[in-house]
């Protein structure tokens, strides 16, 4: 499946300063891997040593949290948009 | 009963009103609670009573002594409500707020006597609240209530919005609301979760992570405590993105039905809008959700007059969530 990932500003020092990357996966945890596999120094941002996401990275399939689609398992589908944003103090509705 | 005592008796107990004419299908009701009647204008004066009560259960303050102050940070709602508070009982309110909010937000911090003390607008509320956290450090004897962090903030809702919701919808399937403290998704969310099993929690949250420049590495990021105590993501069954075009957007939508609502509101019915539509068409659902607070507020951002272009780069440089 061609997926277009959205890389943070906050991770793109260890992309070479790249916002977009297209990949081929078919979960979340192969997108992640393909990241990691041509930019190594974002693994350690992304994982903590237990292999699990880092607490205050969130992942998005189309704006969906991830967190609640089954993690890293979650499907992608050709033409899907994965966006990685660090979690940040929201505003003041909640 | 229409006879008060004190406006702080006006906080809760607000109207829901039928928006299902905004429902992309005919098998799901949704229904608005509008927060803004609350006497501040918004959903968080039931915050902000909250906080301060149970401060002075704990006597942590005390009515009446001179010299008390409060520090908290806020991009608006939560700093708005607290002044007013504050005022009626006399203690003085320093607000950490980032730069970048509307205009109307910073006018009312100064309305009830609030002082203002700025944070980096392109650090976003996490700014705010590293700030706020350095400045009650260094001094103690200021009162930080810390909003993201007091069990306070979802017992309110616990309290009291949720008893509402139920009250008021008791076909209530889907709670729909926005994160931010995560206050009202963790407290509404427990009580239904307890009262109502099998309704289904959705948080709505900008894509403020997008926004905000002064991360270094994810390490910089931010839960909010009262989130992770609740056990939030067990919590939540869904979290989803409403970007600002379509947040905008769907505040222009509410105003079909009579309701001008702030800019948060419209992300908010964004993502009930989003919620209905994945229910099954065989599949009766109501879904309730949270109108925070009402337009007034945001009429300097031109959401309702100008071009829907142009305020949608507006409303990428300001917190309005």
């Amino acid at each position: 499946m061609a997926v277009k990932v959205r890389i943070p500003t906050v991770l793109r020092s260890a992309t070479g300063g790249r916002a977009t990357m297209d990949v081929t996966a078919t979960t979340v945890g192969e997108v992640l891997a393909a990241i990691s596999s041509e930019y190594p120094n974002v693994q350690e941002q992304l994982f903590n040593t237990d292999g699990s996401l880092h607490r205050f990275l969130n992942v998005y399939i189309n704006d969906d949290d991830v967190r609640y689609l089954g993690g890293v398992t979650a499907a992608v589908a050709d033409g899907d948009e994965v966006t990685l944003l660090p979690a940040v103090a929201g505003g003041a509705t909640a | 009963m229409t006879r008060h005592e004190s406006v702080l008796e006006l906080i809760g107990n607000t109207p829901i009103v039928n928006v299902s004419a905004l429902s992309p299908k005919p098998n799901v009701k949704i229904w608005a609670k509008l927060e803004g009647r609350n006497p501040a204008g918004s959903v968080k004066d039931r915050v902000a009573i909250s906080l301060v009560e149970e401060a002075e259960r704990e006597g942590l303050l005390v009515p009446g002594r001179p010299g008390q102050t409060l520090i908290e940070p806020s991009s608006g709602n939560t700093g708005i409500a607290l002044a007013m508070v504050c005022q009626l009982r006399g203690y003085h309110l320093k607000v950490v707020l980032p730069a970048n909010v509307s205009p109307e937000r910073r006018q009312l911090l100064e309305v009830w006597g609030a002082e203002i003390i700025d944070s980096l607008g392109s650090e976003g509320s996490n700014g705010a609240v590293r700030l706020c956290q350095k400045l009650a450090a260094e001094n103690p004897d200021w009162v930080f209530l810390y909003q993201y962090a007091n069990a306070a903030n979802p017992l309110a809702h616990y309290r009291t919005t949720g008893p509402e919701i139920l009250n008021d919808v008791p076909e209530i399937t889907h709670f729909v609301a926005g994160l931010g403290t995560s206050g009202t998704l963790m407290g509404v969310g427990r009580y239904l979760k307890e009262h109502k099993p099998g309704t289904q929690i959705w948080a709505i949250e900008p894509p403020s992570g997008e926004m905000v420049d002064g991360l270094r590495n994810l390490d910089d990021g931010y839960v909010p405590p009262i989130f992770t105590d609740n056990h939030g993501s067990e919590m939540l069954d869904r979290k989803v993105i409403v970007r600002p075009q379509e947040s905008i957007e769907w505040t222009r939508r509410m105003v079909e039905l009579g309701l001008f609502v702030g800019i948060s509101s419209g992300a908010i019915m964004c993502g009930a809008v989003r919620c209905a539509a994945q229910i099954p068409d065989d599949v009766e659902a109501t879904i309730v959700t949270i109108a925070c607070d009402d337009g007034w507020k945001y009429l300097s951002t031109g959401a309702w007059t100008d071009d829907i272009e142009t305020v949608v780069e507006r409303a990428k440089k300001i917190i309005y969530f």
